[in-house]
């Protein structure tokens, strides 16, 4: 089923995250999808993910199709004016890429060519609404007429743990008024204060009109654990986890990543609202069937066909 | 005072002769835009993109954002408050929510920006404002769709 049909259908969802290479093959992103194939619902890919440059997200989004998964085609606001993003979204519905996820996309300053000028010519809250007037109401932003409008199911994203945590919230509240059909949160890891955003989602009933999935990552090491703390902006790691993962051997860090986000996983499951997982482990999709198996082992809401 | 400001300035048929005044003459609208942004640069931060949203911000001015986010935060925001591009500084939002938070007008904050025209850098929106060209600048309901309102671009 899509991904569409699955959140509709209120059964547990799962997407993950697949990054482009940089290069001009789609090699490694046809065999990421095949490993990730039977595992989840639909697969994103990344819009040159930290302002560095990559294969296109819709070039990448085609060939995920054409290995017989579900895209999510990620798309930024960084690198693009309004001319550019609607005629993107033109492009992927008429090439059949029906899922596409809004966002701001990162400062061109944390990339490889921080000298680049940022766009930034919509939000992503605009995009989400100009996305949805091109399908709904069949207009552009200049109020010319499309024919055909184009089909597409949106996203969004939030980070429920940054400041100003009480507006966080609210602050989806505006992307769901704009468009957003669902939502991928970053990297929690504080389930307790992802449990507390997901009480004031549900006080303004956001949870009935966007399907929610918590953002879960598997971590390989305590480096990569630090770089994630220090070096990826919005991520927090609470004390707690580093600990955990130090008291492993080293040679053990990895699995007990696995452990750690399948426990995650059962956690967010079990909180209302929660529509699903969207698993972040952009060059580890391996990690993927090991979360899902140790997290379906006491859990079994989402084995229906898989 | 800004909010006490912004009721006592409501566009009103005085105001709407006298910018139009003020726009038919060259030098009255070179002297009066560059105490604008004299004024909102030292209070506010202010850019001058000719499309005001301080009134629905906090006070706080959102270009300053190096995103130029006018919806909001972006999710990069330190635990601390601080700017992921410059983190040196404060992260406008935070700014802008504070404020909103302290004069109990949080909900300003919910409302939809429409995105900027960049053809208005520069201009005085105090003009703009009193000419009733900023009245589609943000709204408390998306339904209408975003493409057949930015009449205003004029």
């Amino acid at each position: 089923v899509s991904l569409r049909e699955r959140l509709a259908s209120g059964s547990f969802a799962v997407t993950a995250e697949i990054s482009p290479p940089r290069g001009a093959s789609t090699e490694k992103i046809t065999a990421a999808a095949a490993s990730l194939r039977d595992w989840v619902d639909a697969v994103n890919v990344t819009d040159n993910q930290g302002s560095n440059v990559r294969l296109a997200s819709w070039a990448g989004s085609l060939a995920v199709m054409a290995a017989g998964l579900e895209p999510v085609m990620q798309m930024t606001c960084r690198d693009r004016n309004r001319i550019a993003l609607q005629s993107d979204l033109l492009g992927a519905s008429a090439l059949g890429i029906r899922n596409i996820l809004v966002m701001t996309g990162d400062h061109p300053k944390f990339g490889d060519h921080p000298g680049a000028r940022p766009v930034f010519d919509l939000d992503s809250v605009q995009l989400l609404w100009a996305l949805r007037t091109m399908r709904d109401q069949h207009v552009l932003l200049s109020g010319r007429r499309l024919d055909p409008a184009p089909d597409c199911f949106l996203g969004a994203v939030e980070n429920p743990f940054a400041p100003p945590v009480e507006f966080r919230a609210e602050r989806l509240g505006k992307k769901v008024a704009a468009g957003a059909q669902f939502v991928q949160t970053q990297f929690v890891f504080d389930v307790p204060a992802f449990a507390r955003w997901m009480t004031q989602v549900r006080d303004l009933g956001l949870h009935e009109r966007c399907g929610i999935l918590a953002g879960v990552g598997a971590v390989r090491s305590v480096r990569a654990l630090e770089y994630m703390r220090d070096k990826v902006p919005g991520v927090e790691v609470p004390d707690d986890v580093f600990r955990r993962l130090r008291a492993a051997p080293p040679d053990k860090h990895a699995a007990e990543g696995v452990k750690l986000a399948a426990e995650i996983v059962q956690q967010v499951a079990e909180i209302p609202g929660v529509a699903g997982v969207h698993l972040l482990v952009a060059v580890n999709e391996q990690a993927v069937p090991g979360i899902l198996e140790n997290a379906g082992s006491r859990e079994t809401r989402w084995a229906d066909g898989r | 005072v800004a909010y006490h400001l912004q009721r006592v300035l409501r566009p009103a048929a005085g105001y709407r002769w006298l910018s139009a005044r003020i726009e038919a003459s060259g030098p009255a609208r070179t002297l009066f835009t560059g105490t604008e942004r004299q004024t909102k640069t030292v209070l506010f931060g202010c850019r001058m993109c000719g499309q005001c949203t301080l009134p629905v911000t906090g006070y706080v001015c959102p270009m300053g954002c190096p995103k130029e986010l006018r919806n909001g935060p972006c999710g990069g925001v330190g635990a601390d408050g601080s700017c992921e591009v410059y983190p040196e500084q404060r992260c406008v939002w935070v700014d802008a929510y504070d404020r909103a938070a302290g004069a109990g007008r949080v909900g300003d904050l919910r409302l939809l920006h429409r995105p900027v025209d960049h053809r208005r850098w520069g201009q005085s929106s105090w003009l703009n404002y009193w000419q009733g060209r900023d009245e589609e600048l943000w709204t408390g309901d998306a339904s209408p769709g975003l493409g057949q309102s930015p009449g205003a671009n004029t």
